[in-house]
């Protein structure tokens, strides 16, 4: 399982780039940022290279952090694979809480994260080989 | 000018059989008193065992003062001077914490109580013609029943609406051609910036006065409530210690309200030494009702900041005036017509877990009314990256704050060591509110 680093912050000027000195400083690197905006404030989420030790550091100067277990998903670049995705959750009763992707032009492969509610204890990583899509290993993810 | 009274042999009464009537009266209320646990035991340390102890009304000085805790740490009976068959009347009123406190009435003391309000009402120069929209709280607060059985004893046609709603008091004062208002400073400033909203014009309305209490205000305040409504204001003076609304009520000279003194001693005091000061030297506010028999209440510390006036009033009463509330020897917001302490919002807080200890109060104005924004930190440690945790935190802290204090706050979540730190005295309060 991918960890996601979801971070608190005050919706004002300085406070993302705040996160980003510390883990400059702890000489860590982010992949994927996506931000859950409410207004006042917002989620930031993180996709690091070594979340354990993002979430001490940033932990250490006082930020609120929680680390979440997220699907990362893969699947070569083509159209249609988003719905077939959600066909294939949707038909197994997994509910989905959250997601992020890109694709990368130069290899034509799409990585998503996922955040899910497997209701029904259903086995995720058969579920998506199935539809031909492929759950990133820890290894392989973090060797990125 | 004439001068109309209610009881004008009371009002106008010389000073010398004021206070022999006084005497008489605080010797009633002291055995009422010695009926209670919390004042046999107080009583007895200065050796007052019965009235008789109480020779003149210097000696009203023996008597220890009693305060705002005394009542909550004798919540609910230590202070019950009747058998609880002879209370009709049970109201409340906010504590510094949680506990609330209590105060009990017979049917003698509504009475004396409302006859009180009628004397204000009527010294102000409203009469049974009157239409009179009460805009207070009704329920466990005082101003609302209060100023409505006076205003019924005067014969005036009572409209009992309470607060909120504003679109409808509006259409109320029209449709019933509505002359008299009971209604806090910063409710009737909001109404009038709403009246074109719903499409009504003071012309439409036939209002010819307001009594407002329950907040402080600057007589510039009163001045411009005047002039934006074209009516005459009156303050009116009270709290639930001492019955309610009605304590004090400005006569048609307007020049700060009389204390109705066969209803209770004023004293005023150095609120450091106790010690009591002259007319006209601002100190802390100490009472003693004199007309409330099932709970007995004497040299109660208000702990607001006022003198009494030296000269007496043209219209000939010889119940002295107290002047405005300039202050408080504590921490008490008011807010909206309603006492808050910061330590109740504390006390709320530190309740809830995933709130940091670290929180600041903010009062401002909004659209003329009083705003409460609290703000927080969340608790690192129990922040579980949820959004939906957040959501349901605001709701949580709004719902217990509002439990506890009875008003609806806006709640601001910030991240973790953001909000001011404080070396020493914590000043959590910051008050932006708009005074006219």
């Amino acid at each position: 399982m991918a960890k996601q680093l979801t971070i608190f912050l005050e919706n004002r000027p300085g406070r993302v780039k705040s996160i980003c000195d510390v883990l400059q400083q702890a000489g860590l690197n982010i992949w994927a940022f996506t931000i859950q905006d409410r207004g006042e404030f917002g989620l930031v989420k993180l996709i690091v290279d070594k979340p354990s030790q993002a979430q001490l550091v940033l932990a250490e100067r006082g930020f609120a952090c929680a680390l979440k277990d997220v699907l990362a998903v893969t699947a070569p670049d083509q159209p249609g694979n988003l719905s077939k995705l959600g066909t294939a959750l949707l038909q197994k009763n997994v509910n989905l809480k959250d997601a992020y992707g890109f694709v990368s032009p130069s290899d034509k492969q799409g990585i998503c994260f996922l955040e899910v509610q497997n209701n029904d204890g259903v086995d995720i990583a058969a579920l998506l080989t199935e539809q031909g899509f492929r759950l990133m290993s820890d290894e392989e993810l973090y060797e990125l | 000018m004439e001068f109309p009274f209610w009881s004008k042999d009371i009002e106008t009464m010389d000073r010398a059989r004021l206070e022999q009537l006084q005497l008489q009266r605080l010797r009633d209320i002291v055995g009422y008193a010695l009926k209670t646990p919390f004042y046999q035991k107080r009583l007895a340390k200065v050796w007052i065992h019965s009235p008789d102890d109480i020779k003149t009304l210097a000696d009203l000085r023996k008597i220890p003062f009693t305060v705002k805790d005394d009542l909550r740490q004798s919540y609910p009976k230590g202070l019950l001077a009747v058998d609880m068959e002879q209370v009709v009347r049970v109201h409340s009123s906010s504590g510094t914490t949680g506990v609330p406190t209590v105060i009990y009435y017979t049917r003698d003391d509504l009475n004396r109580w409302t006859d009180l309000l009628a004397r204000g009402i009527v010294a102000s120069g409203a009469t049974s013609k009157d239409i009179f929209q009460n805009m207070m709280s009704y329920g466990l607060f005082t101003g609302g029943l209060g100023l409505h059985y006076g205003a019924e004893r005067v014969g005036m046609t009572v409209i009992p609406v309470g607060g909120g709603n504003t679109q409808r008091q509006l259409q109320i004062m029209k449709d019933f051609c509505t002359t008299a208002l009971h209604i806090t400073p910063s409710y009737l400033l909001h109404i009038h910036q709403r009246m074109a909203e719903f499409g009504i014009k003071r012309s439409e309305l036939a209002l010819r006065r307001a009594y407002m209490g329950a907040e402080p205000h600057s007589e510039t305040t009163r001045q411009k409530l005047q002039d934006l409504y074209q009516i005459d204001i009156f303050n009116c003076y009270g709290l639930s210690e001492m019955n309610g609304p009605g304590v004090a009520f400005e006569c048609c000279c307007k020049s700060d309200p009389h204390v109705w003194e066969d209803g209770y001693i004023v004293e005023i005091i150095n609120p450091v030494t106790g010690e009591p000061l002259p007319d006209g030297e601002q100190g802390e506010v100490v009472f003693t009702n004199l007309i409330r028999h099932a709970l007995p209440l004497m040299r109660y510390r208000t702990r607001d900041l006022a003198y009494i006036h030296a000269e007496p009033c043209p219209c000939g009463r010889t119940h002295r005036r107290l002047s405005r509330i300039q202050g408080r020897t504590d921490d008490m917001m008011i807010i909206n017509g309603v006492n808050v302490f910061p330590s109740q919002i504390e006390e709320v807080l530190m309740s809830i877990p995933e709130v940091g200890n670290n929180y600041m109060i903010y009062l401002s104005t909004h659209e003329g009314l009083d705003r409460l924004t609290v703000k927080v930190e969340l608790y690192q440690k129990l922040f579980t990256g949820d959004l939906s945790q957040i959501d349901s935190l605001k709701g949580k802290i709004k719902d217990k704050l509002r439990a506890s204090i009875t008003i609806n706050a806006h709640i601001e979540l910030h991240e973790p060591g953001s909000l001011p730190a404080f070396e020493g005295k914590a000043k959590r309060v910051v008050d932006e509110r708009i005074r006219l």
